[in-house]
């Protein structure tokens, strides 16, 4: 009995893989130019996204320069105990995370704020003319970002016009490392506060016209209703944006960082993306500076997992 | 608005008017204000631009400067790299975008949501910098256009917005273009993108700004000189790398210090093409944020 009823199932078995083949087969028939379409951008993202992910294993290997691809041998934990052990790691992992907190609690309101100013314009001109002007920055090269931050924080600039202005002194202001960190917060509002206002304003627009209706006849002053009906209206837009902000987080501005610090300011500027290109690329530490890389990224990846967690648990809100 | 005209304004919510147009006054300034600085100085002589005199308006007003890099082979070798590098990445992303947004936009397709969570990962997750520089070498792109244009030329949040917008195009359209006997290619081809102009313009621009602005591949993978694009010109500039260009060499006695107005004539040439088109095609950078913000 037990021996003929395996035999069945295992008949059925057979026989729905080959229905399942079938199918296969005859959605590819039907769909084959559909596929072709994914052939290239699928071998695409195979080799240029998920070669370097699996590319991540020479931070468990010797690697050599010119050598093979995947390395020369295993050596376990190696790099990673090195960085650990590193002090020059846990001080660019402390700038990191005061850079992207910093970035996250003083950029991240601006566009929020800018929205809601313009948001109180009923001028159309004029509110176009402050969004054309406040998008522009986001344009620029991060090269030309770069020679206008120094430019204007250089000894004869107009920041040291200002300063000297008032204080009778000048400051070089991008060869003290306590300056970097202003420096580097305040030219990303001006890259990012108008842009990043965009879906803030769509979002406003939809906000019901009828709800601030009612909530004149209750009596409620603009700022209360900013307060009421506003911030709730564009609460869903926050919350996503936030999600992604946070996913973000560890990759602070690399390629600006790169282009503005010095040895003079590493104290304050030097993040974990420049150490591993100064480990990595100038000195050639690869596997050092995979092992770090690795690190930063699992890093980001579970804080955007968490932080869209968290989000839909919390206001059923999330990316995915 | 009706309300508005109804209700009385209180008082403070005057006085709130008032100081939001000064603020966003201010605001606009603010942020106009390294742009204007820039091009004053790049019409400036450089003992007024050294004294710290030049803010919103050129002093010692000249044009010697732009004669200078206008006479730089080097700085018109490099810009026309720029433009090669920008017409070729663009043309390589909107290919390998469009078929990609296309095909996964299509319900029908088995293994659709396999696909999509596979290139969405790649956004969360990346394979970081060394891993990819071993590759990219090891690849023998070094020194060559590809390591400029190929690594980034699917961005997968443009394709997630192509995909949207045609989830979005009404299946019968392309239903009746296959009875008329047109294939996948056809219809994608002769209905689907005629009706995608406003997507496609959209993706256009955000490719070629990107390849335009773009330095750190160029900065990782090229050396020689004649490939570099504007923006490592300009890098190597502002990074002070003396007599590494001729407009260093040319310009002054003292190799050391490249001179700000050079810095700034650069950077206004640089900027220049992006400014003259952006007036126009702004709405269309606005329209593919918001198509961006549906899914």
């Amino acid at each position: 009995m037990a021996e003929i009823k395996v035999e069945t199932a295992g008949k059925s078995n057979v026989v729905l893989k080959k229905s399942k083949l079938a199918m296969t087969g005859s959605i590819i028939k039907r769909d084959w130019q559909l596929y072709s379409l994914l052939v290239l951008p699928i071998i695409y993202l195979i080799i240029f996204k998920y070669g370097p992910m699996f590319g991540n294993i020479i931070a468990f290997r010797r690697f050599m320069p010119g050598g093979k691809i995947y390395g020369e041998s295993w050596v376990g934990l190696h790099y990673f105990r090195m960085f650990i052990n590193d002090p020059t790691f846990w001080n660019v992992f402390k700038n990191t995370l005061l850079l992207g907190g910093l970035t996250l609690i003083i950029c991240f309101p601006m566009p929020i704020i800018f929205a809601l100013l313009l948001n109180e314009i009923k001028a159309k001109k004029f509110k176009k003319f402050v969004q054309t002007a406040s998008y522009l920055p986001h344009f620029l090269s991060i090269v030309i970002v770069a020679g206008m931050i120094l430019q204007l924080t250089a000894v004869n600039g107009t920041i040291n016009s200002i300063v000297e202005f008032f204080t009778g002194e000048k400051i070089a202001f991008i060869q003290q490392a306590e300056w970097f960190r202003t420096i580097y917060i305040t030219s990303e509002i001006w890259q990012t506060m108008g842009w990043g206002a965009i879906l803030y304003l769509a979002a406003l627009t939809t906000i019901d016209e009828s709800l601030y209706e009612a909530a004149k006849m209750d009596g409620a002053n603009r700022w209360k209703q900013t307060l009421h009906i506003t911030i709730p209206g564009i609460l869903p837009t926050i919350v996503v944006l936030l999600i992604l902000n946070i996913g973000s987080f560890m990759s602070v501005g690399f390629e600006k960082i790169l282009l503005l610090y010095n040895p003079l300011t590493y104290e304050t500027s030097d993040v974990i993306s420049t150490y591993l290109y100064r480990v990595g690329l100038e000195s050639s530490n690869f596997s050092y500076a995979t092992a770090i890389g690795l690190f930063e990224s699992i890093i980001g990846l579970i804080l955007v997992l968490s932080a869209n967690g968290i989000s839909r648990k919390l206001t059923e809100r999330s990316l995915w | 608005m009706v309300g508005g005209a109804v209700m009385k304004e209180s008082k403070q919510y005057k006085v709130f008017k008032v100081f939001n147009v000064s603020i966003l006054l201010v605001i606009v300034f603010c942020t106009l204000y390294p742009f204007l600085n820039v091009i004053a100085q790049s019409f400036s002589s450089e003992s007024y631009i050294n004294a710290g005199k030049v803010t919103l308006f050129p002093r010692g007003f000249n044009i010697d400067t732009y004669k200078t890099i206008a006479s730089d082979n080097m700085f018109w070798i490099n810009y026309k790299n720029t433009v090669v590098y920008t017409v070729v990445g663009t043309a390589i992303s909107m290919f390998l975008t469009t078929i990609f947004a296309y095909a996964l936009s299509k319900k029908r397709l088995a293994g659709r949501k396999f696909l999509t969570v596979f290139a969405v990962f790649t956004m969360f997750f990346n394979g970081g910098l060394v891993p990819n520089y071993v590759l990219i070498n090891s690849l023998g792109f070094g020194n060559t256009i590809w390591a400029i244009v190929i690594p980034g030329a699917i961005s997968i949040y443009n394709m997630l917005i192509m995909k949207s917008f045609f989830e979005n195009m009404p299946e019968e359209l392309e239903e009746a273009a296959s009875i008329d006997g047109l294939n996948t290619y056809g219809i994608l081809l002769k209905i689907v993108l005629p009706l995608s102009k406003a997507v496609i313009a959209t993706m256009i621009l955000f490719y070629a700004v990107g390849h335009w602005n773009s330095w750190f591949p160029a900065f990782l993978y090229l050396d020689q000189k004649e490939l570099f694009p504007v923006t490592i010109y300009l890098r190597n500039l502002i990074a002070g790398v003396s007599g590494a260009t001729a407009a260093g060499a040319t310009s002054a006695d003292n190799l050391t210090q490249i001179s700000a107005n050079i810095k700034s004539v650069t950077m206004v040439l640089t900027i220049l093409p992006i400014l003259t088109i952006y007036p126009f095609v702004q709405k269309y950078f606005v329209s593919g944020v918001m198509l961006g913000s549906v899914k």
